[in-house]
């Protein structure tokens, strides 16, 4: 597969992974931060750690969009479908969330709700322009990377005047929740923050830009390399992250210039700005509320607001007292230091969020890594 | 059909036009004129010319096997095949995965009413030709019409039995520490040529559905090694999930190496976009065979001098585990486990 195959090579694959070894050092540890889910896939798909010398930690972030997701809005959109009989349409990592009482937007769709998997936010809006006599909410889920597309069809729906579609608005901000998980008490009360540094965003970058980083690499003194989504662009992040400890400095670099460039793509940014507005707080899940973290429709589009529209009231739902999601995600713990894990919660039947979607650090580390843990046996 | 029949119907099915109806399941003449102007007709054979509700044919001596398999499948048509061929082949390789030689099948109809009779015809010939061409008769039949919304249009069950040859013991018990892993071709391309078509996505080179017989490539492999220990279709959940089960079933792991697991590139392409693993989407025209490492290099060779098993690769072998994982060395050299589909396959967001 071309311009897909070059990023998977195992011959360059190993040359870097001597470079890594080589370029660490030795005496001390190095910790870092892979945000995007999409990284903590390649990690575990191509067995990465294996090439990475044993100082060299890759910490799995909470930057899977479905895992973040609070059971509350799972709630808010299954009442949506099941109560006021709208056609809910999503992208289909949500499908499978655990809601509250056992359900899910699977469930709803099996005891009758209409549900449909969606693999872009323009599917949505042509059922609605398909179905004219069927109101349609679009459930929008997702970092940066998806956020264009729901602006997008916000105005498209503006234009054609389509009175039955609606936007039910989920969309979260990287940078807000990387300083979060850096001003995380938890990670305090151990003193400096473990962590030296991170691999940044690949697909959230290419809409927001290496900007926005800045801040934070210089405020928590952090190196921040953005990265692709394949497995070499994973090791040149590590090794550049490596060169940028030994060298005392913290500066956002740019590993995948093929697709990021500083400022980013404007016309996103422009529909984004004009289709959304802050939410002053937003739930994360494993985070709990994050400031600043969220988007909602504008005044100006509030005619396709779902909140708006249906007047949904968002009741927070608690997450199983032993589940460590919220540690998890921060990076404070590892999969496999949860009681839960692959005991009571698996991917069949996930408790936390992580384990939800194959992006999520537990499905990731129980789907390709857990035979590394031993003893444990599987479920 | 044959001429010797009176005719009962004043006019001929309208297989341009007409649409199946609540009539064609009753029971009455209206299912008659069903039964005989199309399936008799297509399938014809001196079992189903009889027209009893069953088929008699003499038993030879030896193990029999019996497996049934019902397709549901949308859409019904995709490049490769269609469910009328699929329900032909699905069924004759599950026969064929314990080493026996198929002899007959028989077919059920679950029809959805509206169905237009063209395309019942398209699927019927279709399943006739598979069927022909696989030396296998449908001797037998039934047909129900369910009312419009509760059926995909056609759902087809077809059971097969057929002899297994004297000396053949094949099973998933059978997989040894040691034993030799070989596919018989590259893998997703049912699964690929289905989900492009469902999810209205056109890519510059048709994937066509793999859809095929296998029991003619048993039969050569049989030949060439007939102590094989496994054979298995890797359908739903793709070749993970076959080797899973098996590893289950036998109690052992396996260690599988990326890199010599074929897959074409327009189905990796396909994968890519759609968020899919390739391990996990569906065949309908490959195999799995386990063996003794030292028959592995004769079966391989008797696998690549069939048509159906050009591409056939020695992808791994089975190691103790207590635990049954199924490992992968990974094309960069690091390792991952091979799990278990939870739930249905969907793609990624991010």
């Amino acid at each position: 597969m071309k311009y897909v195959d070059e990023f998977r090579d195992g011959d360059i694959a190993r040359v870097l992974a001597a470079k890594i070894a080589d370029a660490a050092d030795r005496a001390r540890r190095y910790a870092f931060m892979e945000f995007c889910g999409g990284h903590t896939h390649a990690i575990a798909r191509y067995g990465l750690t294996d090439l990475l010398p044993r100082n060299v930690v890759m910490v799995h972030g909470p930057g899977c969009p479905v895992c973040v997701l609070p059971i509350g809005r799972i709630d808010n959109a299954i009442e949506l479908a099941l109560e006021r009989g709208v056609t809910l349409c999503t992208y289909a990592d949500t499908l499978r969330v655990p809601a509250s009482r056992g359900t899910s937007l699977m469930k709803a769709k099996s005891s009758g709700a209409d549900v449909r998997m969606v693999y872009s936010a323009a599917d949505a809006l042509r059922i609605a322009a398909d179905h004219p006599e069927r109101e349609v909410v679009f459930f929008a889920i997702g970092f940066e990377t998806t956020t264009p597309m729901s602006a997008l069809v916000v105005q498209q729906a503006d234009r054609l005047g389509l009175a039955n579609f609606s936007v039910f608005c989920n969309h979260v901000l990287t940078p807000a929740a990387i300083a979060n998980i850096l001003e995380s008490p938890q990670l305090r009360k151990i003193g400096p923050v473990p962590l030296d540094g991170f691999v940044g965003p690949a697909h959230v970058s290419c809409v927001i830009g290496s900007a926005p980083y800045e801040y934070f690499a210089a405020e928590y003194a952090k190196p921040v390399v953005i990265a692709g989504f394949e497995p070499l662009d994973v090791l040149q992040a590590v090794l550049m992250l490596v060169r940028q400890v030994n060298a005392g400095r913290h500066e956002v670099e740019n590993e995948y210039t093929r697709a990021v460039s500083r400022e980013g793509n404007l016309t996103a940014q422009a529909r984004i700005a004009e289709v959304f507005g802050l939410r002053r707080s937003f739930e994360w899940r494993g985070l709990g509320e994050v400031p600043y973290s969220a988007l909602r429709i504008n005044e100006r589009y509030a005619r396709f607001d779902a909140e708006r529209r249906y007047g949904i009231v968002y009741r927070p739902v608690a997450d199983n007292p032993a589940c460590e999601c919220g540690a998890i995600l921060r990076g404070a713990k590892r999969p496999a230091e949860c009681r839960l894990f692959a005991s009571t919660c698996t991917p069949e039947s996930p408790l936390g969020s992580c384990m939800v979607s194959s992006e999520g650090a537990c499905a990731a580390h129980y789907g390709y890594g857990r035979w590394r843990d031993g003893a444990r046996q599987a479920a | 059909m044959s001429g010797s029949r009176e005719r009962l119907y004043a006019r001929p099915l309208d297989l341009k036009r007409g649409r199946i109806d609540m009539g064609h399941g009753a029971g009455g003449r209206a299912m008659a004129q069903l039964v005989e102007e199309l399936f008799v007709a297509a399938f014809d054979n001196e079992s189903l010319r009889r027209m009893d509700d069953q088929a008699a044919f003499a038993v030879p001596g030896g193990r029999m096997v019996l497996a049934t398999d019902s397709h549901v499948v949308t859409p019904l048509f995709f490049p490769g095949g269609d469910i009328g061929s699929l329900s032909v082949h699905g069924t004759i390789n599950d026969v064929a995965m314990a080493g026996a030689r198929p002899l007959h099948l028989a077919a059920s109809f679950i029809l959805e009413e509206g169905l237009p009779l063209a395309e019942l015809a398209r699927i019927v010939a279709s399943m006739a030709r598979a069927a022909r061409e696989a030396g296998v008769a449908i001797v037998t039949g039934d047909t129900k019409v369910v009312e419009r919304g509760k059926g995909d249009g056609v759902f087809i069950t077809t059971t097969g039995v057929g002899l297994v040859p004297p000396g053949v013991e094949i099973s998933g018990e059978r997989a040894h520490p040691g034993d030799a892993i070989l596919v018989s071709g590259a893998l997703g391309e049912h699964g690929v040529a289905i989900m492009s078509l469902r999810e209205n996505l056109e890519f510059e080179t048709a994937i066509r559905s793999d859809s095929a017989a296998l029991h003619d490539l048993v039969a050569a492999m049989l030949a060439a090694v007939p102590g094989i220990h496994v054979l298995r279709d890797p359908t739903r959940g793709g070749l993970a999930t076959t080797l899973n089960e098996i590893a289950r079933q036998a109690r052992v792991g396996m260690r599988i190496v990326e890199r010599s697991i074929p897959v074409k590139p327009e189905v990796a392409a396909a994968c890519e976009l759609l968020g899919l693993d390739p391990l996990y989407v569906a065949n309908e025209g490959k195999l799995v065979a386990f063996c003794a490492p030292a028959d592995a290099p004769r079966l391989l060779a008797a696998m690549r001098a069939h048509p159906l098993g050009r591409d056939a690769a020695w992808i791994g072998e089975v190691v103790e585990d207590h635990q049954r994982f199924v490992q992968m060395e990974t094309s960069f050299g690091g390792a991952r486990v091979v799990d278990w589909l939870a739930g249905e396959q969907l793609p990624r967001i991010c």
